[in-house]
């Protein structure tokens, strides 16, 4: 899969943006500012937003070689590892953990993560409902343009682990050029703009998607028992969309932080490490621009490989792509691992310090947009080589708003692996008192990696 | 509309529409909801505004695939924000074209009194016009009011009657009515197990089997007058579907979906290691066999077990490179077309479409060819034999290196010695390594890492040497005919036959298997038969 994209500059995606009734409206100079500690509108005492993030990656880490000795802070990162040594303190690793099928088939790349990120484990491939960042963001979720932004690094929209609702995925963008034209196109408005123009065509839209709104009570009056949730299902996205035209209609909050990033000359995608790269740096920055300028709370990534994608990291004449690997690549003797697989997981785990050190590095006052983070980053196996559904490499990033403490290497000997993304919820102050269901289902939270601040 | 008796009154002493009950409130009419395919959804823009509007590229998702087929999650899916969020923008983009001033004349059919104010009486025209179309059911007086109120609204607001016009449009192309297949129903007195279609939601259930696209004007007609509802009336509204060039898209649509065509979305065949295999070869593959298919059913009205064998197919230079077969170029009006018709030579290892690049290729690695998802895709789309998945904590990786087995048959007699696997296994090698003789990018080879390939194997009792032979015995295979069958039902209807209805598709096929599996009377007779148009009550509970 190829594709390439003409250049393209920020001049020609805004052009004709300014059409329509002029209203301007000139910012109060004092809300242009953030308060000393840059967490907060200076005019309000309102905190930044929190956000939500989850990062997957493809075919786990080799069983044995990843998992640190030591527990708490006081650990050393073990070579396998090594990637994440930047960026040990931002981050926590958990390990120990199962994903249990309760007698299910083990659908391959498929049961391992749909259980980290709903909870559950569906009896088939097809079967999946609400996942953790649509739990933790219509919690957390004010009035933004995007509920949520999802994206796949190898050219696969299929490849998303998001969804709301009873198989409501939401499909990833794998071109940064349209994921920059979504977000940073035509109907972007900026926060720190002077001047605010609202578009009368966004009005329009709006009260076009309100009246579909309101056609709700008729047809849910009428739908099918079975066909109840989905229909409930469409008109929550109906509101979804009337509420990022109501968010382009708003004079929006000044986010000192935020600036439209800047947009490569062209792109080529698919699943060849180097393709692969590009794309990742690409989407990191703008998702996390998004995040920086007010656009989402929301924001879920993968590398390759979820949900209905299938496709794995791959070389220029290699015959064996990673996935082949994993099952084929025997296992070296000396090393007690697959070395080819050591080099494409370090490959992601690469990826995961860039992603991560991208968010640090956008400065909100003291802190930066990580410390308001709270990333779920989640793999398909524990031993991809044996499709196993033990010991599961899971790491979570950034402090969540002060909500996680982070540094901390947690082990949890066959718990279930669904203990992490219930540490989440309760980090971000989700009212449940347990996550998931049968041997998944879990009301134990992570408490050594809560702050005080968790909800 | 016809009027039936009450449901309560139906349903007296029948506990088992209890839950249909809850669902729907105590009503005569029972809506279910069937998500449109990234196709139907282009074809229906295309049918009522014109070929030359662009529907953009992916702008409806593929959505799961259920037990087999993507008509089937078609019905378990939901929209997600994501999803609507692009639905709308595409809604906009279509509603802008269907106004733009080159089209106004066409397809708007009046003039307003003013460019710059509401004009009801042409809304209501145009919107009345193309509402029953897009919706698949006359509107109701409320409805189109509606409709031009959003007109006259938007009208107000920006000064411009067609705006107003894209706006009205645009809402209803976001509607749920539209971007969802609304099957309308009511209980069948005669058995209270099942619910009919109404006469609409059963013109849209043939126009989307057959055309892949929603009823035209003359077929809405036909519901509206109930006409639909006898059999003489849905008899010679079969046959003029069946009839219609527009029946090659439902042939299209089928068999993209039967073969797991999706896939060629994300098929990845390394171009360093096969430099034949270029981009363009993708698209090429997937439209050789849909061709070749088309043709073979409709234009020569063959059988469709005989695409099993068929020599006969269609090659572009890209495809011919990698077949490596010599092509003569067709010339038309002085330049070369793309598409030249073509006939594999008796005794190449070309035949049938078990040997095209979309069955070979599309079931493998980008690398290296797989026998086991050849013998497994074979299983499960030409038999409707279903595989699971392997088993979890299963190591195999000894027996996968290449180091120590030469070949792929080795590798995987050796797989066949591990006990967790080899039940699976058994299935799907035997009959995948009689394709062993084509390589990842469906190259034929006669050896693998300076081993001989040996391609013999045996289904059922019957032996082969080849790929071909193999075609022969599947041919001859009773499963083939049940499984294209089966299929035919679950796709038109969108959902699994009941254990009745089993009954009548296995006689269906053992009628077919002594006159023929042609496409016409394979459709003909599904869509002549009155459970081709009812919904299991069953289906309607709610199942969590």
């Amino acid at each position: 899969m190829h594709l390439k994209i003409r250049k393209v500059d920020r001049r020609t995606v805004l052009r004709g943006v300014l059409q329509g009734t002029a209203v301007t409206v000139a910012l109060p100079l004092l809300d242009v500012f953030l308060d000393d500690k840059g967490t907060a509108y200076a005019s309000t005492g309102a905190p930044l937003a929190p956000c939500f993030g989850t990062w997957h990656w493809m075919l786990g880490l080799a069983p044995g070689f990843w998992e640190p000795t030591a527990v708490g802070a006081a650990y050393e990162l073990p070579p396998h590892l090594a990637p994440l040594q930047p960026i040990k303190s931002k981050i926590n690793i958990y390990s120990g953990m199962h994903v249990f099928l309760d007698g299910k088939v083990n659908q391959n790349h498929y049961s391992g993560a749909q259980a980290q990120m709903t909870g559950m484990v569906s009896k088939n491939g097809s079967d999946y409902t609400t996942s953790i960042d649509a739990i933790v963001g219509d919690h957390i979720g004010g009035r933004r343009r995007f509920r949520s932004l999802e994206v796949s690094c190898s050219g696969d929209r299929r490849s998303t682990w998001s969804s709301r609702g009873e198989n409501g995925m939401n499909p990833s963008e794998i071109s940064p050029l349209a994921l920059y034209t979504r977000i940073f196109g035509p109907d972007f408005v900026d926060p720190n703009s002077a001047t605010f123009t609202p578009d009368p065509k966004v009005m329009v839209r709006r009260s076009v998607l309100s009246a579909v709104a309101d056609e709700r009570r008729v047809l849910m009056d009428r739908v099918s028992a079975a066909d109840r949730a989905r229909l409930d299902q469409y008109f929550e996205s109906v509101r979804d969309i009337e509420q990022k035209f109501a968010a382009e209609l708003e004079r929006p909050a000044p986010l000192p932080s935020c600036t439209v990033p800047a947009l490569d000359e062209e792109e080529s995608l698919g699943t060849h490490v180097e393709q692969v790269r590009a794309t990742h740096r690409k989407f990191a920055t703008l998702l996390a621009y998004a995040m920086a300028c007010g656009q989402t709370q929301v924001i879920n990534l993968s590398i390759c490989g979820g949900g209905g994608g299938s496709n794995s990291l791959s070389s220029p004449g290699e015959r064996k792509v990673h996935h082949s690997l994993t099952h084929e690549e025997p296992l070296d003797p000396a090393l007690g691992y697959q070395p080819k697989c050591k080099e494409y997981a370090e490959i992601s785990m690469g990826f995961l310090t860039e992603f991560v050190q991208t968010l640090d590095g956008i400065r909100e006052g003291e802190g930066t947009l990580l410390d308001r983070t709270g990333l779920f980053v989640f793999t398909d196996h524990g031993d991809a080589r044996v499709h196993s559904m033990q010991r599961y490499p899971i790491f979570t990033a950034g402090s969540a708003g002060g909500r996680m403490k982070t540094g901390l290497h947690v082990k949890a000997e066959g718990d279930s692996a669904t203990r992490v993304g219930f540490t989440l919820q309760r980090a971000f102050g989700v009212p449940n008192s347990s996550w998931g269901t049968e041997s998944n289902e879990t009301s134990k939270p992570f408490s050594e990696v809560l702050t005080g601040l968790a909800g | 509309m016809l009027r039936v008796l009450r449901w309560s009154v139906l349903v007296a002493g029948a506990g088992v529409w209890a839950g249909v009950l809850v669902g729907a409130q105590a009503m005569d009419t029972i809506y279910t909801y069937v998500r449109l395919s990234p196709t139907q959804y282009q074809h229906v823009i295309h049918d009522i505004f014109g070929r030359d509007i662009v529907v953009p590229a992916n702008a409806v998702e593929p959505g799961v695939r259920d037990r087999g087929l993507l008509a089937l999650g078609g019905r378990k899916l939901a929209l997600s924000g994501a999803e609507l969020e692009r639905y709308n923008l595409v809604a906009w983009q279509i509603a802008a074209q269907v106004v733009d001033p080159a089209r106004r004349a066409t397809l708007i059919g009046c003039t307003p009194a003013a460019a710059d104010a509401p004009d009801e009486a042409c809304a209501a025209g145009f919107l009345g016009r193309v509402g029953p179309l897009l919706l698949r059911r006359p509107l109701t007086d409320d409805e189109l009011r509606r409709y031009v109120d959003t007109a006259r609204a938007a009208t107000e607001a920006l000064d411009d009657f067609y705006a107003g016009l894209e706006a009205a449009l645009g809402r209803m192309l976001v509607a749920a009515d539209f971007l969802f297949r609304t099957e309308s129903s009511t209980p069948d007195p005669a058995a209270p197990e099942r619910l009919r279609l109404d006469a609409y939601s059963r013109a849209a259930r043939l126009s989307f089997l057959l055309w892949d696209s929603s009823p035209d004007a003359e077929l809405l007609a036909a519901a509206g007058s109930r006409a639909l509802m006898t059999e003489a009336g849905l008899r010679e509204q079969v046959d003029r579907l069946l009839a219609s060039p527009r029946l090659e898209r439902g042939v299209r649509a089928f068999f993209s979906d039967m073969y797991e065509f999706d896939k060629f979305e994300t098929l990845l065949i390394d171009s360093e290691t096969f430099p034949e295999f270029i981009p363009s070869v993708e698209a090429d593959a997937r439209e050789q066999t849909l061709r070749t298919i088309a043709d073979h059913l409709l234009n020569r009205n063959g059988d469709y077990r005989d695409l099993l064998v068929t020599r006969d197919t269609f090659l572009t230079p890209a495809l011919a490179a990698l077949y490596a077969v010599p092509l003569a170029r067709s010339q038309e009006l002085g330049g070369a077309v793309p598409w030249t018709p073509y006939r594999f030579p008796d005794g190449t290892p070309y035949m049938g479409v078990l040997s095209h690049v979309s069955f070979l290729s599309l079931h493998g690695h980008p690398g290296a060819s797989s026998p086991t998802l050849r013998g497994k895709a074979l299983r499960e789309k030409f038999l409707c034999q279903t595989i699971p998945p392997p088993p979890a904590d299963v190591d195999f990786s000894a027996i996968e290196d290449s180091s120590t087995h030469r070949t792929v048959r080795e590798r995987l007699d050796a797989h066949r010695t591990n006990r967790a696997c080899a039940s699976c296994h058994r299935m799907m090698d035997p009959i995948g390594l009689a394709f062993e003789g084509f390589d990842a990018a469906s190259r034929h080879r006669t050896t693998e890492n300076g081993a001989p390939i040996d391609t013999s194997g045996e289904l059922n009792g019957q032996t082969f040497t080849t790929a071909s032979e193999l075609a022969v015995i599947l041919r001859n295979e009773p499963a083939v005919t049940s499984c294209v069958v089966d299929r035919a039902f679950s796709y038109g209807t969108q959902r699994m036959p009941t254990k009745e209805e089993r009954g009548w598709l296995t006689a269906l096929a053992t009628d077919l298997r002594g006159s023929g599996v042609t496409w016409r009377a394979l459709m003909r007779r599904l869509a002549l038969e009155p459970d081709f148009h009812t919904i299991p009550a069953a289906d309607v509970r709610a199942e969590r």
